[in-house]
């Protein structure tokens, strides 16, 4: 016992018993081994495909300020102060020094209008060329909250609200719509609801969260210049809001419709009055929702794991019935109950790391090729994808190489126990 | 070296049990060569397993090199029967995945020698039993005495002070059991006390000291002037060689 040092993990003789034993039963042990190869390999599919659908949806939300919010009008469902319910009401843009004056808590505060939309009447005249398009009237402050991705040009800036340019920005649908592939649109002119702008640049959007229609089918103008083009006098259609660091924008959210129900005669008790959305709750709702995914994928996989590891203990509980003669011998010579329970031990933890490493490998493998495949149609122009780079982090592959060593050298021990439990001379006596 | 008292070992089934050693009482010294025989079913196996430390007894004591063996944890007698005792079967008992080096170093390895070092004493061994040659021979391409001889060798290559033996002719035929026992006779030469179980009385007559074993106790203990007659009563037997 004392000086076992060299005969460890590393003596080739472990390793030559260890493959000569499982090659005598190499149906079983192949079969066994596909149990935990199963396992794994499941395993790391799903997790790769849940972890894809989180990226893909994380992805495709893009930089969306995540802590934002939108508010818009809608009939009142309450009376109050004297007004009917079902009243029809509207934003103004004093509000916008209303919100930052009494929710200071509020970062961007940023209006827009919008009109038109996909489907409706053309709206949208170049030459030859007319279309149907979102058309908004936005502070450049917008894109902070929703970021573009500026291809051509420029984006909206302070002079063109001040000065109320006739500008606008297009999305890349319109640019392939209104112009040939080769024709440069900035310094053109676009006839919008019988007004003409110039076109200054041209975007795409970053994420697919779209408000108030598609990004890519939108015309943006500055918000002043369509208000006063089409007489929307000082009114507000929505409103985009962020919530400065450090304060949940459900909370700000609450705090600045309370104040404008205030502001417009609205009951605080209307639910109906103003319509809002808020990215910070769906987000939660996603993410306790991947983690859901998640969880399934660990009881699932493990469950699946833990069949292939019972599979094992199996095995060696059989090859080492087969060779209990050779273990009586091995024990007459020598060999410590240690020794013995050692070589199973390490048998077994070699057989399910061997097998579940291949199963590793090939999930890493088959997810890779999936991903390829995926960036192909990306690039190609498939859009709506929503799975992106399905893989499975670092973590979860030490952890699963963790389980299934540990589980191994479960597996192996109990039958290794057994070996050793028998006389050494019943041992040599079996036959 | 082995000293028995009133020793008493019973096999228990399910339905009755069987009184197997009735009190054995022995000594046997340093460098003997003795041999047990008896009928079939007699018990030498049983006493042979209970001296190997392989099987424990009832009733009794037993003293190996002057130490008290009993209940003793399965650690300490896999030290025992690899550094005191070595073993040959009537089944040579090899390992059939390794050669014939591999299998005579087996032993070493359990010792913890680096495996360099156990292979060339292991080649050593082989030498002395002439099989040098086979060394890289697994064991189903030897004869059958070439397994015993290894078999010796792996007996051998941990320097026991005691080799037990059961019937370890019983598989080999005249001629080859006469050249295994001029092994065991040239290593016991050499000081190694060595017991073999035979039921083959020219085998036996080639030992010093013939323990025969009746009815669960010593029927009968032949050495010296006795040894002598009862070599000349199985002469004919070994003329033949
Ligand atoms: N493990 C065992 N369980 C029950 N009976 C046994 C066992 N081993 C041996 N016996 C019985 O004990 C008796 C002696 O056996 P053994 O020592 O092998 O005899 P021998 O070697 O002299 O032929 C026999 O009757 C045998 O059937
Ligand atoms: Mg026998």
């Amino acid at each position: 016992m004392e000086v076992q040092g060299e005969a460890t993990m590393f003596d080739i003789d472990r390793w030559k018993e260890i493959i000569s034993a499982l090659k005598k039963n190499k149906l079983r042990s192949f079969l066994t081994a596909f149990g935990v190869f199963w396992g794994i390999f499941m395993l790391i599919i799903m997790a790769g495909a849940g972890k894809g659908l989180e990226n893909g949806i994380t992805d495709g939300v893009g930089q969306i300020a995540t802590n934002s919010f939108f508010l818009w009008t809608q009939r009142t469902s309450e009376p109050y102060k004297g007004l009917r319910r079902g009243r029809w009401w509207s934003y103004e843009n004093e509000d916008v020094d209303f919100i930052r004056k009494n929710v200071p808590e509020a970062d961007i505060v940023t209006p827009r209008l919008f009109s038109g939309g996909g489907g409706g009447t053309s709206n949208t005249v170049r030459g030859e060329r007319t279309g149907s398009y979102y058309i908004k009237g936005d502070y450049p402050e917008w894109a902070k909250i929703d970021p573009v991705e500026v291809t051509n040009g420029r984006w909206l800036n302070n002079v063109d609200v001040m000065q109320r340019r006739k500008v606008c920005i297009i999305g890349e649908t319109i640019f392939k719509e209104l112009f040939d592939a080769d024709e440069e649109p900035i310094g053109e002119y676009l006839r919008i609801n019988g007004v003409y702008y110039q076109i200054v640049g041209v975007i795409k959007p970053i994420s697919n969260i779209n408000i108030n229609g598609r990004t890519e089918e939108s015309i943006f103008l500055p918000f002043s210049t369509m208000q006063i083009a089409y007489n929307y006098g000082n009114q507000v259609h929505i409103f985009g809001i962020t919530a400065k660091p450090g304060h949940s924008a459900s909370t700000v959210e609450e705090k600045v419709m309370a104040a404008l129900k205030e502001r417009h005669k609205i009951a605080p008790n209307d639910v109906q009055a103003i319509g809002h959305i808020n990215l910070e709750k769906q987000f939660k709702q996603f993410s306790s929702l991947f983690t859901g995914i998640q969880i399934l994928t660990w009881i699932v996989g493990i469950g699946t794991l833990l069949a292939g590891v019972i599979g094992v203990s199996n095995i060696m509980l059989v090859i080492i019935k087969e060779r209990t003669q050779e273990i009586g011998v091995m024990r007459a010579i020598g060999a410590t109950p240690r020794k013995v329970i050692g070589q199973i031990i390490l048998e077994s933890v070699f057989l399910t790391t061997v097998a579940g490493y291949l199963g590793l490998f090939l999930g890493v493998l088959l997810l890779e090729g999936f991903n390829k495949i995926l960036e192909m149609a990306a690039a190609s122009g498939s859009q709506d994808i929503f799975i992106k780079q399905p893989e499975v982090n670092f973590t979860v592959a030490v952890a699963c190489l963790t389980i299934l060593i540990v589980s191994g050298a479960i597996a192996g021990y109990i039958p290794a126990r057994r070996a050793v439990q028998i006389k050494p001379i019943d041992a040599l006596r079996d036959e | 070296m082995i000293t028995l008292k009133n020793l008493h070992k019973s096999y228990f089934t399910a339905s009755n049990s069987l009184h197997v050693l009735k009190g054995i009482s022995l000594d046997i010294h340093q460098g003997e060569f003795v041999s047990v025989m008896g009928s079939s079913g007699s018990g030498k196996s049983t006493l042979l397993n209970i001296l190997g430390i392989l099987d424990s007894y009832d009733k009794g004591s037993y003293h190996l090199d002057g130490k008290l063996i009993q209940n003793m944890s399965e650690k300490n007698a896999a030290k025992y029967r690899n550094e005191t005792l070595g073993f040959i079967f009537q089944s040579f008992n090899l390992i059939s995945f390794k050669n014939a080096m591999e299998n005579v170093a087996l032993p070493l390895y359990y010792q913890g020698v680096s495996r360099k070092k156990r292979n060339v004493t292991a080649l050593e061994y082989l030498d002395k039993l002439g099989l040098l040659e086979w060394a890289e021979h697994m064991p189903n391409e030897l004869s059958g005495g070439q397994k015993q001889r290894v078999a010796i060798a792996r007996a051998l290559i941990s320097k026991p002070k005691v080799i037990l033996a059961d019937e370890p002719t019983g598989a080999l035929d005249t001629q080859t059991s006469y050249e295994v026992m001029e092994i065991l006779k040239e290593i016991n030469q050499e000081g190694i006390t060595i017991i073999i179980v035979t039921h083959e009385h020219d085998i036996a007559a080639m030992t010093d000291k013939i323990i025969k074993l009746r009815d669960g106790v010593i029927g009968d203990l032949i050495i010296n002037g006795d040894l002598a007659s009862f070599k000349k009563s199985y002469a004919k037997n070994v003329a033949t060689l």
